[in-house]
């Protein structure tokens, strides 16, 4: 392909991408034609940013997401390291596993929580601790597949045998080993697998919604019913966070890919 | 007495395949020794059953006099490097070293101080706030070897440690392992397929070949005396040639027609039979030798120079009666006023009867008697 065919895919490729953006941006600033036009102005993102609900649902998405987060790197760091490690043959079976969220809609998901945690068996709905808990648990379920995928590609990238051999014979046990050796040098893998997490969380509705928890996903689900400008505004601000997060995963990573380039070489 | 202890040591992976098969060895403590064969004799297997990476599906493993068999890798205290260095990225040259003191939850000072000495040690100066990805093949090596002292272990392990490194590197850190193990005196295994590097670090060498043990001696014996065929050929450059056996007893036996004097009897054959005897090429000279030698007679096929030794080859017959010529190598070395006889010229080589030995069974079904000729 020749360097201007190149540039041509290029400029299409962002054109695709920027358009959409650039229109939302545009319709953010209020109407700029017809009989209620007026001047462009960063008004709607005013409301947006001095909005008390906005604030308390995206806080509470970024808690539970951290929580998340949280919950799902020490599920899936322990079980990607063990199965890499020691049951390599049940790989297949728990990448089967962890793609299941792909399969099930998290309308399914949901119904299925409220279903059984509802009952007097273990009664979780009941109250906004356990619905919490219940919302932790369904999220981190929807992060098996980006959080297990990002954990063992960075596992595949790392000498896990020999890491692990070297601080075993220097008398470290799992925990140690897991923690101080294997996770430092997963930290790019995790940190991408947990701003994909995140990502989700901030945005989800449908589980947020039936669960009937104060969540980012139903707040935009609001605005968007009931306002014109705001939602565009949201979006806008979001995607701003969202790059925001891909800097920081960039910037963090930038010394882990450098290192891991040198320790090829040798 | 011995300070390890490998008793019957086996171990069958999946689809009951032998990696290790009857394995026994003494090692005395403070004593160097290296596991010498080619890849998949069960050199490593070995290593990592002391390790305990590895079960042994049969056996014991002891550490002075306590069986450590079926002990955690992590409570065993025996320190080990890898080929691989398996250097902690994440942690600085000073933080690699000191990670076993800190499991072991030494005060800061101690480890501070074992770091700072171990450093030295390792000529590792001005690098202990670097990372493993700053620093060349070999310092890193150092810093593995650092790290695995750092906890005094009772066994030191290394798993070809030195297989990944370029040739000049290879031979100074082969001289400073060998160093640091005698000033510290701490038993070592050493697993290797480079034959130079077991011969030149160890007290004793272990040659394994598809799981078992070949020989156990030390450098010079096998070198000088291997007593199978597979030693013979893995270690050095060596003649095996068919012979017959005239008289057991006598150690006389019949090369090409030609007889040849062993200086001792031949214990693993008869007379009449077959056997393959083993030349080492340095061990025979061109001209009659001294009274007492052996000496054969040949026509030159080729002659080398190789540097500071200068190889010739020659056969014993002419192959008569559908058999290939029974050739041998020898080596001399290269000095200017050197006569060297030119190819075809019929010439009389001699060598002592304690250069050729008889070759015991092997498990080795491509070094039999039927291999006859120059190996070299």
């Amino acid at each position: 392909m020749t360097r201007l065919a190149w540039w041509i895919v290029f400029i299409i490729g962002a054109l695709y991408f920027l358009v959409p953006l650039l229109a939302t941006f545009i319709f953010s600033l209020g109407q700029p034609i017809g009989p209620k036009a007026a001047p462009p102005s960063f008004e709607f993102y005013g409301e947006v940013l001095t909005s008390p609900l906005f604030w308390k649902s995206l806080g509470y998405s970024f808690v539970i997401g951290i929580v998340t987060i949280i919950v799902s790197i020490s599920l899936l760091m322990p079980t990607a390291y063990w199965v890499r490690l020691r049951v390599p043959r049940a790989r297949p079976f728990v990448e089967f596993i962890t793609l299941l969220p792909f399969v099930i809609p998290p309308i399914i998901l949901v119904f299925g929580l409220i279903q059984t945690f509802s009952q007097n068996f273990v009664p979780l709905t009941h109250t906004d601790f356990g619905s919490n808990v219940l919302l932790v648990a369904a999220y981190t379920v929807l992060s098996f597949p980006y959080m297990y995928r990002a954990i063992d590609t960075g596992l595949q990238a790392t000498d896990v045998r020999s890491l692990t051999e070297a601080a075993q014979s220097l008398g470290a046990g799992w925990f140690r080993i897991l923690v101080f050796v294997i996770l430092p040098n997963l930290r790019v893998a995790v940190l991408s697998g947990a701003f994909l997490t995140l990502a989700i969380v901030i945005g989800e509705f449908t589980i947020a919604s039936f669960l009937a928890r104060p969540a980012f996903g139903p707040y935009l689900y609001l605005l968007g019913s009931n306002r014109a400008y705001e939602p565009a505004a949201v979006t806008i601000i979001s995607f701003g966070l969202t790059w925001l997060a891909m800097i920081m995963i960039a910037f963090i990573g930038r010394g882990g890919r450098a290192r891991v380039a040198v320790n090829r070489v040798h | 007495m011995a300070f390890l202890t490998l008793t019957s040591i086996q171990k069958l992976f999946p689809g009951g395949v032998a990696a290790v098969a009857d394995f026994n060895l003494d090692v005395a403590r403070g004593e160097f020794v290296s596991f010498l064969g080619p890849s998949g004799c069960g050199k490593t297997t070995t290593l990592r059953m002391i390790a305990g990476f590895e079960k042994p599906t049969s056996g014991t493993i002891t550490v002075n006099g306590k069986d450590i068999t079926y002990t955690s890798p992590n409570q065993r205290n025996v320190g080990m490097v890898f080929q691989s260095y398996a250097l902690f990225p994440n942690m600085t040259v000073a933080g690699n070293i000191g990670f076993g003191l800190k499991v072991r939850k030494r005060p800061k000072a101690e480890i501070a101080k074992k770091v700072d000495e171990l450093i030295e040690l390792m000529h590792l100066q001005g690098r202990a706030d670097r990372y493993p990805w700053q620093m060349s093949g070999g310092q890193q090596q150092r810093v593995a070897l650092a790290r695995a002292l750092a906890i005094e272990p009772q066994v030191l392990l290394l798993d070809e440690p030195l297989s990944a490194l370029d040739a000049k590197i290879r031979i100074v850190l082969r001289k400073e392992i060998r160093s640091i193990q005698r000033q510290l005196g701490i038993t070592t295994v050493y697993v290797t397929h480079d034959q130079e590097e077991a011969l030149s670090l160890s007290d004793r060498v272990v040659v394994m070949n598809e799981g078992h043990i070949e020989q156990i001696g030390v450098p010079s014996e096998i070198y000088n005396f291997p007593t199978t065929a597979f030693v013979a050929s893995f270690v050095g450059t060596l003649n095996l040639v068919s012979a017959g056996v005239i008289d057991a007893a006598a150690g006389r036996v019949s090369v090409a027609g030609q007889e040849i004097r062993t200086n001792r009897a031949i214990s693993s054959a008869a007379s009449g039979d077959i056997v393959t005897l083993a030349l080492r090429p340095e061990g025979i000279a061109l001209g009659d030798g001294p009274d007492g030698s052996n000496r054969i007679h040949g026509t030159i096929d080729d002659i080398n120079f190789l540097g500071s030794i200068v190889r010739i080859r020659l056969h014993l017959n002419d192959g008569a009666g559908g058999k290939a010529p029974t050739t041998i190598a020898l080596d001399t070395f290269n000095e200017p006023h050197l006569m060297v006889p030119t190819v075809g010229a019929d010439v009389a080589v001699s060598f002592p009867r304690e250069a050729c030995f008889v070759l015991g069974a092997s498990r080795d079904s491509g070094v039999a008697s039927e291999d006859v000729g120059a190996k070299v």
